[in-house]
């Protein structure tokens, strides 16, 4: 599925990296500490978390992610937005809890 | 010049997780008979307690540096040291600003508590002090900096709160002036596995949250004389001064 498709799907906020909404999506991972991330995290996953530093994109450009979804109706910092616009890594937003978010995507991932 | 020897991230019974033993009289008293030098206060997101340390440090001949461990957004815990107290009670106003208000739980024998020079309770705070602030690490940095203090994200190597644990890399552009890690950790290690930029010093230091563990860890700063400011120069490695925990 292309994050474009999950954006209109789920009704998700394209905040930032727009040139990046073709890429596709192979799975989801779900985490708020960045150093599992970098660890654990697969090339093609949709990343669900609630931190909205700009390292965020500087790993998800670094493990080749489809792109970062922040939950709870938390919004990307400055830093963020520009470096998600430079990598054209698309940070989306959703205003349902990591729970419910994951649940929703798990169904059309892997259902 | 001299060789001091520091041990800079001490909390005090004002954090709900260090022992009710923590009292400034305490502190002072085993830091003296342990050989430190200079010693820092850092409580969890609060300088309440730094200043009556500090007094008492002044003393006996100890130096001590008012700080706090300040919690940021991405939870990653930093050092932020300060040499004038009217900078320190402008951070502290910036803190209770931005610091989110959560009650301490009920029953469970939490106690956070600002203390006086013999030991007396002058005010419990009711609100729980290890929370993050509303406020990223580089707005933190930025702010303490203004504020003319020193910026060192604590234990860095911890899997959890730790610079590295909660952002993986060193944000492009966060200035640092030095990075603190474990008293069980070495330098040379610590270095080689998160690639620090070589010219930014690194402080062991022991994080006592008991009396026991005060002074485990510590570093050596060879110094004119053992002052805020000589500490800072010292970080910055000038006129041959220098911070050393290898």
């Amino acid at each position: 599925m292309k994050v474009s498709e999950l954006v209109k799907e789920l009704n998700l906020v394209v905040f930032s990296g727009e040139e990046g909404l073709n890429r596709e999506i192979r799975g989801g991972y779900v985490s708020d500490l960045l150093s599992d991330v970098m660890g654990n995290a697969t090339e093609g996953e949709i990343w669900i978390t609630l931190q909205t530093h700009r390292n965020v994109v500087a790993i998800a450009s670094l493990k080749e992610l489809a792109c970062v979804l922040l939950v709870s109706s938390l919004k990307p910092e400055q830093g963020t937005i520009d470096h998600s616009n430079s990598e054209g890594i698309p940070v989306l937003g959703t205003t349902c809890s990591t729970f419910e978010i994951a649940g929703l995507l798990y169904q059309k991932i892997k259902g | 010049m001299k060789r001091y020897r520091a041990d800079l991230h001490l909390h005090t019974v004002l954090s709900a997780c260090a022992e009710l033993e923590m009292s400034p009289a305490a502190i002072v008293t085993t830091a003296r008979q342990r050989g430190l030098d200079m010693i820092a206060i850092t409580d969890h997101n609060s300088t309440l307690q730094t200043k009556v340390v500090k007094e008492l440090g002044e003393e006996v001949g100890l130096t001590v540096i008012c700080g706090v461990e300040v919690t940021t957004r991405e939870e990653v815990h930093c050092l932020a040291y300060f040499g004038e107290e009217e900078r320190l009670d402008q951070f502290q106003a910036f803190i209770d600003q931005h610091l989110p208000i959560l009650p301490l739980l009920p029953g469970s024998y939490q106690y956070q508590a600002v203390v006086d020079k013999s030991d007396g309770i002058v005010r419990l705070i009711d609100n729980f002090l290890n929370v993050g602030l509303q406020k990223s690490i580089d707005e933190i940095e930025a702010e303490v900096h203004r504020l003319g203090g020193l910026f060192v994200p604590a234990h860095v190597e911890r899997p959890l709160f730790g610079l590295y644990s909660q952002l993986g890399l060193l944000p492009d552009g966060l200035q640092c002036d030095g990075m603190g890690i474990m008293w069980r950790s070495t330098a040379a290690d610590i270095r080689n596995r998160f690639r620090i930029p070589a010219g930014l010093p690194l402080m062991r230091a022991s994080d006592a949250h008991s009396l026991e563990e005060i002074g485990l860890g510590y570093t050596e700063l060879e110094m004119e004389s053992c002052t805020f400011d000589e500490f800072r120069q010292a970080l910055q490695g000038i006129g041959g001064r220098s911070v050393c925990c290898d």
